[in-house]
């Protein structure tokens, strides 16, 4: 058994938003971290790991500065790491982008008992689509919106959060599950870890390494095979302070709903 | 000297900073009020591989340099002074002197168990009558009928000492006298473990800063240990103390850097909120100077305190460069954190803010392990100034 996990770096939207003048996003101009989602599905796979002694590997597309993201997951305890990197994959849409990943996962190998872990969505695309169209391509089970995980031999009881409430599914290896960042808390790297993580095997995947996958052709993927155009990309107006009212009276509830209505909230 | 980080030190510090801040600075303050020992927080780092950070995986420890556990040292004492020397005393006091001086027996019996924070780690040289003159030592070791030492004695002021395992104890082994006739104290260092018979914990000290740091008074009243338990060779105790000091130091001036470090955080946050005048404080030239001046000494002794981890590192001569990071470090924290608060005013004395907190916490680096005085004299004694 074995478990592999699609990891995104992704800008800090925690810090300024850069946007090019172009409307474009100006990535290189921010601070980057391991998408939240996709780190609850790292750390899965890790308690897998502390359970069964399994295998973990992590697996990104993205520029090569991606590795150092790659070598703190192999810090916190991952076993090996795949980069997926080439100038022909640059610019996929979600669709493109799960074409290359599922050829990626395809090559690492998906056998009976793995697991495959996605986040649910990245906090700078938010499709949530990444993960489902790789199930799909690589005709796997799959449930989204994890937020509970229960392995038991060949069958896994997740527990899916959903708008209003749970549902619980049992799914049989091999499988996918995108996870949410409810998940859990993923742990820190260790020193030992730290110490470690360069010695861990890194492989990079270029184009040559995947191009007689069936999946990759390039009317499917980089930009020329993305179906998405990005029009325009902006930070929203800041919104205004809003406005306070206080009281449990009538005439403030009156006001209140002549507001609303005025609005046409209500 | 390059003082460029290695890739795994970035990414140390990273995590370092992680854990500080989400871990280890939204308890400083309640173990400040409450002279609360981290103990859940010790575990924590414990699992992280922060109990041993540069000793071989062969003995538990995570494999990493001195500069590594230095930077933990600081990360932690950034946001609280107390988990700072925590880390700082089991390392530096207590692993250090067994890994450079154990047998192999004692290495493999301890040093896994204290690296990986199942046991924490303490020493005891300082006593009512021989603080700086560590030379006027009362404690002794007495060889019984059966091979076993005899201890007897008090120690006071001991960092870790209420949560503490194993203990590195100096004691008097016998009395020398030198070619001119005068007499001298035969002093060795011996591990005791906290069941040994015969030895107890006592007072609790209260004191002004590092409030979490568990400061206790060590009682031996005939404490029995095996012959075993002497460490390095018998009556090389007080170069075993004082070589160990030198390492010591090296953390107390990373926990002095961290605090220095983390009020001037502190305070150029503050200074950017805080309006008088219908201007924010960061704007008057006062407050820029001040913070100029802080982060400028700060950085000087920063550079002390790295050049003397990688020289120990590198087994190169340390004595004088782990006195100077500690002198300059020390005598930083304390104006640097005292500057801060009165850039706060009065919010700055109030608990409220975490700078007074860190102003108590600071005075001590210029005291334990050695004062800045004690600093100077190994200075001026490497300068041949006499």
């Amino acid at each position: 058994m074995k478990c592999i996990v699609c990891v995104k770096q992704v800008p800090d939207t925690s810090g300024v938003v850069a946007v090019k003048e172009d409307g474009t996003m100006d990535r290189a101009a921010m601070a980057t971290i391991t998408n939240h989602d996709d780190l609850a599905a790292v750390e899965a796979a890790l308690r897998i790991k502390d359970a069964t002694g399994c295998k973990v590997v992590v697996v990104s597309m993205g520029p090569p500065p991606a590795e150092g993201m790659l070598r703190e997951l192999l810090a916190m305890g991952c076993d090996e790491a795949v980069l997926v990197s080439a100038r022909e994959f640059g610019g996929s849409d979600t669709y493109a982008t799960s074409q290359i990943l599922a050829a990626a996962i395809k090559k690492i190998g998906v056998e009976d008992g793995d697991i495959v872990f996605c986040g649910r969505q990245a906090i700078d695309g938010d499709t949530a689509q990444v993960g489902p169209q790789i199930a799909e391509k690589l005709n796997l089970p799959q449930v989204s919106y994890v937020a509970e995980i229960n392995v038991e031999g060949k069958d896994v009881t997740v527990k899916r959060l959903l708008e209003d409430g749970y549902m619980t599914i049992k799914v049989q290896t091999p499988c996918l599950l995108t996870c949410v960042k409810e998940l859990n808390d993923a742990r820190y790297m260790s020193v030992g870890g730290i110490m470690e993580c360069y010695q861990k095997p890194l492989e990079v995947y270029n184009y040559e390494t995947l191009k007689d996958d069936p999946l990759i052709d390039v009317t499917t993927i980089g930009l020329k095979g993305s179906p998405t155009n990005v029009y325009k990309s902006f930070s929203p107006p800041v919104k205004g302070a809003g406005m306070m009212m206080e009281g449990a009276d009538k005439a403030t509830v009156e006001k209140l709903v002549s507001i609303l209505n005025d609005k046409h909230i209500i | 000297m390059d003082l460029h980080l290695s890739k795994e030190q970035e990414m140390l510090r990273k995590m370092y900073r992680d854990f500080a801040e989400n871990e280890v600075k939204p308890l400083a303050e309640w173990v400040d009020e409450n002279e609360a020992f981290p103990e859940e927080t010790v575990k924590k780092m414990a699992k992280l591989g922060m109990m041993g950070i540069y000793f071989p995986k062969e003995y538990g420890g995570a494999g990493a340099d001195v500069l590594s556990y230095v930077m933990a040292v600081e990360e932690m004492s950034k946001v609280c002074g107390t988990t700072g020397v925590i880390i700082s005393a089991h390392t530096s006091l207590c692993c250090a002197p067994i890994y450079e001086n154990g047998t192999e027996e004692q290495k493999m019996k301890y040093l896994p168990k204290l690296c990986s924070g199942e046991w924490i780690g303490a020493f005891g040289l300082t006593e009512p009558g021989a603080g700086t003159d560590a030379q006027g030592q009362q404690t002794t070791a007495v060889k019984d009928e059966n091979g076993n030492w005899v201890l007897n004695g008090s120690k006071i002021f001991i960092t870790n000492a209420g949560y503490a395992n194993v203990f590195v104890i100096f004691a008097i082994t016998g009395v020398s006298t030198d070619k001119r006739g005068r007499k001298k104290k035969e002093i060795s260092a011996f591990i005791v473990e906290r069941t040994d018979p015969g030895f107890s914990v006592g007072k609790h000290e209260k004191k002004m800063g590092i409030k979490g740091s568990s400061t206790c008074e060590l009682i031996m009243e005939d404490c029995v240990i095996p012959a075993d338990r002497l460490l390095g060779k018998q009556g090389k105790g007080f170069g075993i103390a004082m070589k160990t000091l030198d390492g010591g130091r090296i953390g107390i001036a990373s926990q002095a850097l961290g605090l220095a470090e983390g009020a001037i955080e502190e305070t150029i946050k503050y200074t950017k909120e805080r309006v008088q005048f219908g201007k924010r404080i960061s704007q008057f030239q006062n407050t820029q100077f001040q913070l100029a001046d802080m982060h400028a000494k700060t950085e000087a002794a920063k550079w002390l305190v790295y050049s003397a981890a990688m020289k120990k590192q590198n087994h190169e001569p340390y004595t004088m460069d782990a006195a100077m990071a500690k002198l300059v470090a020390a005598e930083t924290a304390s104006d640097v954190t005292r500057r801060c608060v009165q850039l706060f005013g009065g919010y700055g004395y109030t608990r409220e803010y975490p700078v007074e907190r860190m102003m108590r916490d600071a005075k001590i680096t210029e005291i334990y392990e050695g004062t800045s005085e004690v600093q100077r004299m190994v200075i001026s004694a490497n300068l041949g100034v006499n």
